[in-house]
């Protein structure tokens, strides 16, 4: 199995280049040049004719690229525009933030679908699958930012249960008050976003048991003499995991994406948020910056599916 | 050896499928029955209720798509009474079952060892290292050559003669009376075939088992079976040893595929072909003889009302008295016109 995974990680090397070039020369193809707005309008043409050249923007793209691959090692991104200090530590400021959010939303979602989908495939047709399939179905047609804007008015404002912008209360200073007011900060967001997002896990989880129930395997278990819960335990759920499984690691980087609404609406102040704001303000380099980090974790994402598939099912192993 | 009544003695029993609310019959009133150390074979088309028969004996349906009704006397039992928890006591221990499609029928995500043990961890105080013994041994009598290694493997790993060897090995895995070896070759090349034949036959005299031979082809059953029974549209319509099945065969449906098997005498012919097909369940003819529409030129006169069994040698019956007047079309020689 470390033969499958570490060629696995083998394989995303090439992608990762790709994608740095990608997004290096996308950068380069926006308009307009990193001098003109930021150094005195009345300067003269030639002056920044001069810095662009002693900060090689004249050279080759190949030449550029490298060096700015060069930089990238170094964790050097550049300079925000909007923000006047370095994209890494404007960014890792952020990072934190989104990945608490997507974590609890993503513990929050599997721990939702996962019995939801179980138990509608093993009642399959009947009131609960009924239920269970109607709520996957609402969540699945209202569009997610509606639902954020309905939850923060009711909990927020209607019911005052949770706090409705930021990420942490201005008076939570010490240790254990500052993780409390954090974790209330992303409860909201992370329910809202849990209850919306499991409809893919369960309607995959509900037909994969209602074949596995079906299937030769499963008769062959019965025939064994294995009682209903054990089939259910040992052969049903395991092989019905298998999908789930294979996009677990996509739906994190789904919930990245995710947090661009959920951070936007509650002025979350995490990555999602910072991409919109920098897209607004044409933050040429945080735009760079955050294009390259989201396309590196869907990529790690990918890895991660594959990986936790080939733990699982034995059938795509390398042996 | 035990007689027929304290062994599986199969009566009046019937299972009917829900299809759109209603339930319709897939097998009814089925008498059988089965000794220790004989291997009973039941054929026929697909669709005449061999599987279900099967499956209902297993008791794997579920109850509230299906209604079962008669006596299932095993060993003094009647199964059909049994809740799912105490037919769990059966299933495995004292009646194994091996399945068609070797590929389709194992876990695809459980090593073989940990199949075949399953068996053994519901219906054994076995150690884990008496189990582990248990599963080479089991794979060393099934024919499997490199047991150990076959232990660690996936199904995947397997080819379909060692798979079906592997489901053997788990449903003889406790010694039950009772083998349904449900088609066990079908999937296989005629040279595996033999050998799997052979691996059943071997078991079935060391613990003295009875075993249903469940299969649409007749030269495994000549080659195997001790006793015949021949299914037709949910009916056994003959019964009797396989010397008197193949060499006397009396009801018009045994005779047609007997005569749709290819042989050496008749290899240059073109193979008969029985009109028609075996009925859906919801088309299933309620009275009268079921395979009359196939035989259309047998007058309505030769057929009972309501077909019985009607016994025409020791140990061979045989349904509805058409059989008395039938011929083949082309043989015609007989008191029946076109």
């Amino acid at each position: 199995m470390w033969k499958t995974i570490l060629r696995r990680v083998l394989i995303m090397i090439p992608e990762v280049i790709i994608l740095s070039i990608l997004v290096f020369l996308l950068a380069k193809a926006m308009p307009g040049d990193p001098f003109t707005g930021s150094i005195n309008p009345k300067a003269d043409p030639a002056q920044i004719h001069h810095l662009m050249k002693i900060n090689g923007l004249y050279d080759p793209w190949y030449q550029q690229y490298w060096n700015w691959v060069v930089h990238l090692f170094h964790g050097n991104l550049g300079n925000s525009y909007q923000y006047q200090e370095p994209v890494t530590r404007l960014i890792s400021s952020r990072a934190a933030n989104t990945l608490w959010l997507a974590l609890l939303t993503m513990v929050l979602t599997y721990a939702l679908a996962l019995p939801m989908g179980v138990f509608a495939g093993r009642h399959e047709g009947k009131l609960p699958d009924t239920v269970i399939r109607v709520y996957t179905y609402v969540t699945y047609c209202i569009p997610f930012f509606v639902i954020l804007v309905i939850g923060i008015w009711i909990f927020g404002y209607v019911l005052g249960w949770f706090p409705t912008t930021g990420s942490i209360s201005a008076d939570a200073t010490s240790g254990f008050k500052s993780i409390w007011s954090r974790a209330y900060h992303i409860l909201l967001p992370a329910i809202l976003g849990a209850l919306f997002s499991t409809v893919n896990i369960v309607q995959y989880l509900r037909s994969e048991v209602i074949d596995a129930k079906r299937s030769d395997y499963v008769r062959t278990a019965r025939s064994k003499g294995v009682p209903n819960k054990d089939v259910y335990r040992h052969h049903i759920f395991r092989n019905s995991l298998l999908p789930i499984a294979a996009f677990a690691g996509y739906s994190i980087t789904g919930l990245l994406n995710g947090s661009i609404f959920t951070e936007t609406v509650f002025s979350y102040p995490g990555m999602g948020l910072l991409f919109v704001n920098s897209i607004s303000y044409r933050d040429y380099t945080v735009i760079t910056a955050l294009v390259l980090i989201y396309g590196i974790l869907n990529l790690l994402g990918t890895l991660l599916s594959d990986i936790i598939l080939s733990i699982v099912d034995p059938r795509i192993r390398i042996e | 050896m035990e007689n027929a009544t304290n062994f599986l003695n199969i009566q009046d029993v019937s299972t009917a499928f829900k299809i759109n609310g209603r339930f319709y019959d897939a097998i009814s009133h089925i008498n059988l029955q089965v000794h220790r150390d004989e291997i009973m074979a039941i054929v026929g088309e697909s669709g005449c209720g061999k599987s279900t028969l099967a499956t209902t004996i297993m008791g794997l349906h579920d109850p509230a798509e299906t209604k079962t009704s008669g006596v299932i006397d095993f060993e003094g039992t009647d199964l059909l009474q049994l809740s799912d928890d105490q037919y769990n006591d059966y299933r495995g221990a004292k009646i194994g079952m091996i399945f068609q499609d070797p590929l389709s029928a194992l876990n695809p995500l459980k090593r073989v060892e940990d199949q075949i043990s399953e068996v053994m961890d519901y219906h054994s105080d076995l150690s884990r290292d008496a189990k582990h013994a248990r599963v080479l041994e089991l794979l060393d009598q099934v024919g499997i050559v490199a047991p150990k290694r076959t232990a660690r493997q996936f199904p995947h790993e397997l080819s379909g003669g060692m798979r079906q060897r592997v489901i053997i090995a788990i449903a003889i895995a406790c010694k039950p009376d009772l083998i349904i070896a449900y088609e066990p070759t079908t999937a296989l090349d005629v040279t595996i075939q033999a050998q799997i034949l052979d691996v059943l036959r071997a078991i079935q005299q060391e613990n003295h088992a009875g075993i249903i031979l469940i299969t649409h082809d007749l030269g495994v059953v000549a080659e195997t079976a001790d006793r015949v029974a021949v299914m037709y549209a949910g009916q056994i319509v003959e019964e009797g040893s396989a010397e008197q099945i193949f060499t006397t065969p009396q009801h018009p449906y045994t005779r047609s595929l007997l005569r749709s098997m290819p042989q050496r005498e008749n290899e240059n012919d073109d193979l008969y072909v029985i009109q028609g097909n075996v009925p859906s369940l919801q088309r299933m003819p309620q009275g009268g003889d079921r395979f009359a529409p196939r035989i259309p030129w047998v007058p309505q006169s030769a057929h009972e009302a309501e077909p019985t069994m009607h016994t025409v040698a020791p140990g061979h019956s045989v349904r509805c008295t058409c059989y008395k007047v039938f011929t083949f079309p082309d043989q015609q020689k007989g008191p029946v016109t076109p």
